[in-house]
């Protein structure tokens, strides 16, 4: 298969201090991820999220096995650039991330970098802002935007480098409520519209619920993946990792503990008071 | 109950006289009981890291007073330095903030500051300690081998340390996996508990400060927009969102039964929802 993001037997270990051994990560691990879609990945603090992201587009290399973006061997010297030029990067803290004192620039960093002519870089700058709701900011200091707006910002710089991946790891965890919507409409649009494929790491299972697949890591190995409906019924597996269900699913599993029986796959409020409401529009009849 | 903080017509503008002068609180009066757990909420920008830098006095108001105890703060040097003690801060991210060789010292690093003897602060520093969950061989180990969420907790016992009758923490659960966010919540409700210490606690979750706070304050465009009980506020949801802000998925579906002609009552918490659901469906199972 030349498409997509393949893990084969992805083994990793962090570099030791003074000769001593290092923290194993992962010893055997197989993901694929399919071009144009749209997978979220969970899992506890120190599962090995992170580190994974990070082998997607050559920041880490493997310590064994391989890692394959879009048929290129991640480990070769010479795909590096084309493989980062491939999958964009996007991390926590938008301020860590913002290079330049004009939203444009900062936008134009990545394509002027990948040596693309001036009037491309342009089109290109003026595309990716329009695209994440921000082009009316292109002249605007980066540093007095909110954390969604920024985020956004970092969101378009990278896809101001037309990659075919963007890896987000934890992008709204230091937002308020409306830049999480904001980033989140935004990563599931360009997914939707421009085929991007979106790899969204997060602790947020609301978030992980836009996705159209949900990979839960533990312990460096993959222990449930599957539809966000298969996933989330798994509340007990979720629980026992250290996880949990988003907020309806888990008022459905506590509401069962009660003596009700109700689904466990209602992943918004609308579906979850459906299926209260049903559930007790059925019992009164049979009353 | 006795009143510990008294915030009375609260103004702070940054940058004054400059092209940057920037109006972040503008006349925020509001009295903090002993003992009271307060969420403080509100979207990026609107105020509340500079008001909670003002109840220590690490920020000067432009005017109005903040009261401790009775006295303001600004008084003389000695009450001012006593606040900073009396009063602890956690800032977001804390665990950035470690920087001893081992967890010991670094819990220790408060209240040797304040100038207490040597066993006094060792009391403190198991006390905290165990606390928070920590076993006396991570006391001895290097707070830089400890995973994401024990680095947060230590960094929280290093505040919690100094005994402060008033704990105020920016994000504590920012980053963390649902169980690290469980584990900082419950040390911070322990600690409450063990001293009849205040906590103010700011956060994005309204989930989180639904089930723990008793009261929220809601700041927005630098003004305090309410001041009531999570059911008083959350009852304000079009107004919430239009902040910024949310609303708990279980009040969202709450909203959504009720909207379906179901006789129940604005809940923000999943047992109150267990609880009036069981009880519409007539008979509890294990009564």
């Amino acid at each position: 298969m030349n498409t997509g993001i393949q893990t084969e037997h992805l083994a990793y270990q962090y570099p030791g201090v003074d000769n001593t051994p290092g923290v194993a990560v992962f010893e055997d691990l197989n993901i694929s991820i399919a071009e144009g879609s749209f997978v979220a990945i969970l899992g506890s603090n120190g599962c090995g999220k992170s580190t994974l992201a990070k082998h997607f587009n050559a920041i880490l290399l493997p310590s064994g096995g391989k890692v394959y973006v879009c048929g290129m061997d991640t480990a070769k010297e010479d795909r590096i650039i084309p493989i980062r030029r491939n999958v964009g990067m996007v991390f926590q803290n938008p301020d860590n991330q913002i290079v330049a004192n004009v939203v444009e620039e900062d936008v134009a960093f990545g394509p002027e970098n990948l040596g693309i002519a001036s009037p491309m870089i342009r089109k290109r700058v003026d595309e990716a802002l329009k695209q994440v709701d921000m082009y009316q900011y292109r002249e605007h200091a980066p540093h007095l935007l909110s954390g969604g707006q920024k985020q956004r910002v970092a969101i378009a710089g990278v896809i101001a480098m037309e990659p075919k991946f963007i890896v987000l790891d934890e992008p709204t965890a230091m937002l308020d409520p409306k830049g999480r919507r904001e980033v989140m409409q935004t990563v599931s649009r360009l997914n939707r519209e421009k085929g991007i494929t979106v790899v969204l790491i997060t602790h947020h299972m609301d978030e992980a619920a836009m996705a159209q697949r949900v990979v839960v890591l533990h312990k460096g190995q993959v222990a449930l993946d599957g539809s966000p409906k298969e996933v989330f019924s798994q509340v007990e597996v979720l629980h026992g990792i250290g996880l949990a269900a988003p907020e309806t699913v888990e008022l459905c599993n506590d509401l069962n503990h009660q003596g009700f029986d109700l689904p466990l796959d209602c992943l918004n409020a609308e579906e979850c008071a459906q299926a209260i409401y049903d559930m007790l529009q059925t019992r009164g009849q049979e009353d | 109950m006795a009143s510990i903080i008294e915030v009375k017509n609260l103004r702070h503008v940054y940058s004054a006289g400059t092209p940057f002068e920037h109006v972040a609180l503008e006349d925020v009066s509001f009295t903090v009981e002993r003992g009271e757990f307060i969420g403080i909420i509100g979207h990026t920008g609107s105020g509340k890291s500079t008001l909670m830098q003002h109840l220590n006095g690490l920020l000067r108001p432009t005017s109005g007073t903040v009261l401790l105890d009775g006295k303001d703060i600004w008084t003389d040097k000695a009450t001012t330095r006593q606040s900073r003690f009396r009063v602890g801060l956690v800032f977001q991210y804390p665990e950035y903030q470690l920087f001893e060789e081992t967890v010991y010292k670094d819990i220790s690093f408060g209240p040797k500051n304040m100038g207490l003897d040597e066993q006094e602060v060792d009391r403190r520093v198991r006390q905290t300690a165990e606390l928070v969950g920590l076993t006396p061989e991570q006391l001895e180990a290097s707070p830089f081998e400890l995973s994401g969420g024990q680095k947060r907790r230590v960094a929280i016992a290093g505040v919690i340390a100094m005994e402060p009758e008033v704990l105020i923490l920016d994000e504590p659960t920012a980053g963390l996996d649902p169980s690290g966010r469980a584990e900082v919540l419950g040390n911070i409700e322990a600690y409450r508990k063990a001293k009849n210490a205040t906590i103010m606690m700011v956060s994005h979750s309204m989930t989180d400060v639904a089930r723990l706070t008793q009261r929220l304050l809601v700041m927005n465009g630098s003004h305090l927009a309410m001041d009531g009980t999570p059911r008083e506020v959350f009852a304000r949801a079009q107004e919430l969102v239009d902040m910024g802000l949310d609303i708990p998925e279980i009040t969202r579906v709450f909203l959504k039964l009720k909207e379906l002609g179901l006789p129940v009552e604005p809940v923000y918490t999943n047992e109150q929802a267990v609880a009036q659901l069981t009880a519409l469906r007539g008979g509890v199972i294990h009564a």
